[in-house]
């Protein structure tokens, strides 16, 4: 690493409205270094990315690259300037091969447009840096991990020297990423230069050689990272000290109150999404569901709330009054005639779990409007819990018949919980509870899972975020491929141990299982 | 054999027709615009070139061929290039509602075209009265020593077309080797499929809907052109044939699957299906109108087997009829 810098922003403002998402910041990327960009959503990191790799004209500020001025106001524009973006939504065409994407609107002065040379270009990129990839494999058919190396080799094609990854591991597995990092220090080693975001410490701490935090639009700091630990950057990246603790009390009195057997769905392209998926949930505890983004969360998630049909396989309820009642080949709104309370906060939240144009009063009526006799609704009761919401759970909206939609993602999601929780579930179900949400929040969310564990409730949870598994859980199931590959208990169990059953399923040939 | 040797002729005529329309209308919908005005943008198309042909043939004394094909085929040029024109300020920059602003062209196309062929019927001395000799000749003329001079010569149904019969199957050759094979063709599909990745890569998302719009809907024209100049051998008639084969046009697209090498034999396949029933005998003329129903009949076919095999280079553009707005906060 020198001192020489590869990249200089000077000043850089840009806001959007009223909201200022960079205020005047300064940030000098060294040449050959890895500079992790440390920041809660909403704290411009993404805008400020995209203002070097000329998705967005600041409004003010200067870009200095390898020390000459350069005016960015376009993608192409920063292409030329030997910037690459690796956007955390992947830019890629279904429909397309590799090699296809990786040329796609990129002119080469005096090349003919020659995919058979490109695959060529694009294998000895490959070897260089020590990425798998087929060129002309269609996007559609590969992993998610697979995409992401598509995007890598895009930029690289591309001769860019500058790299900026924006929360490149948050789709990847622990082995996966431990890939991504090899990479990263091999381009590193070759003399480009790297700027990853993220929100994960852990992260920042092992691949970073200096981080630049920001918060509200500014840049706060910025420290190397060799002299700076976790709680110091998560201190500053809030604003005042926090504790990253989730307290976790002791499971008292377990009852099995949701039974999983043999489990089977098939969709609608003939894909396996779920096989032989046995487990028990049990009433005050946090159950756990880790695995790959896509390893059948979802279709388990949907199967339970009655919203898929299973192809084989039963979902046994048993109430704390005892006695069983099976659940599989019953909808919703049958599941909750037979006086069964099941709580499920979907991954899209505006999307399945609430409507966005309404406010959240009618969101509240979304699960009680039809039990009132009379035909017209009663607004009454909703009206109350939406307050109680509003006040308990301190969502920032202008009035409660606002419309979900504008408010921000923290504030849709406890509006969500909030209703799920005021059903008194007996089974509470939450897929990606807190994607997007700042630390803040999250704990918020976690206390409240806690809160209703403590209850008796029978919590279970999808998440991604390991490390928060592992210290929010009771027990974490594995899912690979549709497959249970594993049950441990979140108390003694390992990271390593629960990246390798992630991977562990070797028998099919999709869903996930093309790693090692 | 001369029946097989008549059916060939009209369907490959009928099928040029609709051959034009869908190549246009795949050029418009790679670029994520389903643009229903095609049958409008016939109706424009044939038209401009016939009153541009009319008021030359009725000017001049001795009208030449040449001059008139020219000066009908820069009017449909340049009266479907703009009714593309429109149909993309309104879809690209304003990002108005596609299916309602093609539905919209398609009955302004009609209304603006019929009024005109009407004005030319009074100006030529009644319904059936308008004539464009000298270019629906040099149109439909095909080469003779090819074909032989009798119409059941085998030949006759391979060569016996005028000449944009021919640069119809060459435009539909050339949208494939465009799409498939070169820089611009990727940029194009990508632009259909997923604009914003188009737009992260550089390609200048609103350039390419516009020429692909535009060209589109000259080449959908031009098979308007292609109606009036051969099928109704240069004259008018307001009985709405061009809308029912602007709408056999976008059917065929889905037929083909949206691949332009498709339409030129999907495109004569219908053509034998429409004219088929000149050909069953015991037939009544109500009963006829069920065999017109065929090449919509077997649309539905492959749109089902389209949708059973599930096969992702068979289906539309995946942007296909949405608007594109470049992300912000």
């Amino acid at each position: 690493m020198s001192m020489e810098a590869a990249v200089e922003m000077r000043g850089i403002t840009k806001s959007f409205g009223t909201v200022m998402a960079n205020d005047h910041i300064d940030i000098t990327l060294r040449k050959g270094e890895i500079l992790a960009l440390l920041g809660e959503n909403g704290s411009g990191k993404t805008t400020l990315v995209n203002i070097l790799s000329g998705i967005y004209y600041p409004d003010e500020g200067r870009v200095f690259i390898d020390g000459r001025e350069t005016v960015i106001s376009s993608p192409t524009d920063a292409y030329a300037a030997g910037i690459g973006m690796i956007h955390q939504h992947f830019k890629l065409v279904d429909v397309f091969t590799a090699a296809e994407n990786i040329v796609l609107g990129y002119n080469e002065a005096g090349r003919k447009f020659n995919l058979k040379e490109t695959s060529e270009r694009i294998r000895s990129i490959a070897a260089r840096y020590g990425f798998e990839i087929d060129p002309d494999k269609k996007i559609y058919d590969m992993s998610v991990s697979e995409k992401q190396t598509v995007e890598i080799i895009k930029a690289l094609y591309r001769g860019a020297r500058i790299l900026i990854l924006d929360e490149p591991t948050a789709v990847l597995t622990p082995q996966e990423t431990d890939k991504l990092f090899d990479i990263m220090r091999n381009m590193k080693n070759d003399g480009r230069s790297i700027i990853i975001i993220t929100h994960k410490l852990a992260e920042v701490m092992e691949i970073s050689d200096r981080v630049a935090l920001l918060r509200g639009g500014k840049c706060v700091d910025v420290l190397e990272t060799s002299m700076t630990d976790s709680v110091q950057l998560a201190s500053l990246m809030v604003g005042r000290s926090v504790s990253l603790e989730i307290n976790r009390p002791a499971v008292v009195g377990p009852q099995d109150r949701l039974v999983l057997s043999g489990l089977t769905y098939i969709d609608r392209d003939g894909v396996k999404r779920l096989d032989d998926v046995s487990f028990t949930a049990r009433s005050g505890e946090i159950l756990g569901i880790a695995g790959v983004a896509g390893s059948g969360q979802k279709e388990l998630l949907d199967a339970v709330a009655g919203l898929i049909p299973l192809d084989s396989g039963s979902v046994t309820y048993l109430p704390h009054s005892g006695g069983t009642i099976k659940l599989n080949g019953l909808d919703p709104r049958q599941i909750r005639k037979l006086g069964i309370s099941i709580s499920f906060v979907p991954e899209d939240r505006l999307g399945m779990g609430l409507v966005g144009d309404m406010g959240m009063t009618d969101n509240m009526m979304l699960r009680t409007f039809d039990e009132g006799k009379g035909f017209f609704v009663r607004r009454n009761e909703p009206r109350k819990l939406a307050d109680k919401i509003k006040d308990e759970l301190d969502v920032a909206t202008p009035g409660i018949n606002f419309p979900v939609r504008r408010l921000s993602g923290g504030n849709v999601q406890k509006v969500l919980v909030g209703r799920e929780i005021a059903a008194s579930p007996a089974v509470l179900m939450l897929a990606y509870a807190v994607r997007g949400l700042d630390i803040n929040t999250s704990h918020v969310i976690y206390d409240l899972l806690t809160q209703q564990k403590m209850k008796g409730t029978a919590v279970i949870y999808v998440g991604e975020d390991l490390d928060v598994l592992m210290s929010l859980c009771d027990r974490i199931v594995v899912l690979v491929g549709g497959q249970v590959s594993g049950v441990v208990d979140a108390r003694t169990t390992s990271k390593e141990e629960i990246g390798l059953l992630m991977t562990s399923y070797e028998k099919r040939g999709d869903l996930g299982s093309e790693r090692q | 054999m001369t029946d097989l040797i008549q059916l060939m002729h009209s369907a490959i005529i009928f099928g040029t027709v609709i051959m034009l329309g869908a190549v246009g209308e795949i050029i418009t919908e790679k670029a994520g615009h389903l643009n229903l005005g095609v049958p409008g943008i016939m109706y424009i198309g044939g038209i401009s070139g016939l009153v541009a042909s009319f008021f030359y043939e009725n000017s001049v004394a001795e009208p030449s061929g040449v001059i008139s094909v020219i000066l009908s085929l820069t009017a449909t040029i340049i009266g479907s290039g703009l009714a593309g024109l429109l149909y993309g300020f309104l879809t690209v920059t304003l990002r108005t509602n596609q299916n309602v602003t093609g539905l919209t062209l398609t009955i302004m196309g009609g209304g603006i075209a019929n009024f005109f062929g009407g004005m030319l019927s009074k100006y030529a001395g009644g319904v059936g009265k308008i004539s464009t000799d000298a270019a629906s000749s040099a149109y439909r003329a095909y080469f003779t020593p090819l074909t032989g001079n009798s119409t059941s010569n085998p030949l006759y149904a391979i060569f016996g077309y005028g000449w944009m019969t021919y640069v119809a199957i060459a435009l539909a050759v050339a949208a494939h080797l465009i799409l498939k094979r070169t820089r611009v063709g990727l940029g194009l599909r990508a632009v259909g499929e997923n604009p914003a990745t188009a737009d992260a890569a550089g390609i200048n998302v609103s350039k390419y809907k516009y020429v692909a719009i535009i060209i589109g809907s000259v080449i959908s024209g031009l098979g308007g052109l292609y109606y009036t100049m051969d099928y109704v051998y240069g004259t008018w008639i307001i009985d709405g044939n061009i809308e029912a084969l602007g709408w056999l046009a976008v059917a065929l697209v889905i037929f083909t699957t949206w691949k332009p090498i498709g339409a030129i034999w999907g495109a004569y396949l219908f053509g034998v299906l429409y004219w088929s029933y000149l050909y069953i005998p015991g037939l009544t003329r109500q009963s006829q109108e069920i065999f017109k129903m065929l090449p919509y009949v077997v649309t539905l076919g492959v749109l089902i087997v389209v949708s059973l095999r599930k096969k992702k280079e068979n289906l539309p553009p995946d942007h296909l009829g949405l608007p594109y707005f470049r992300e912000e906060r």
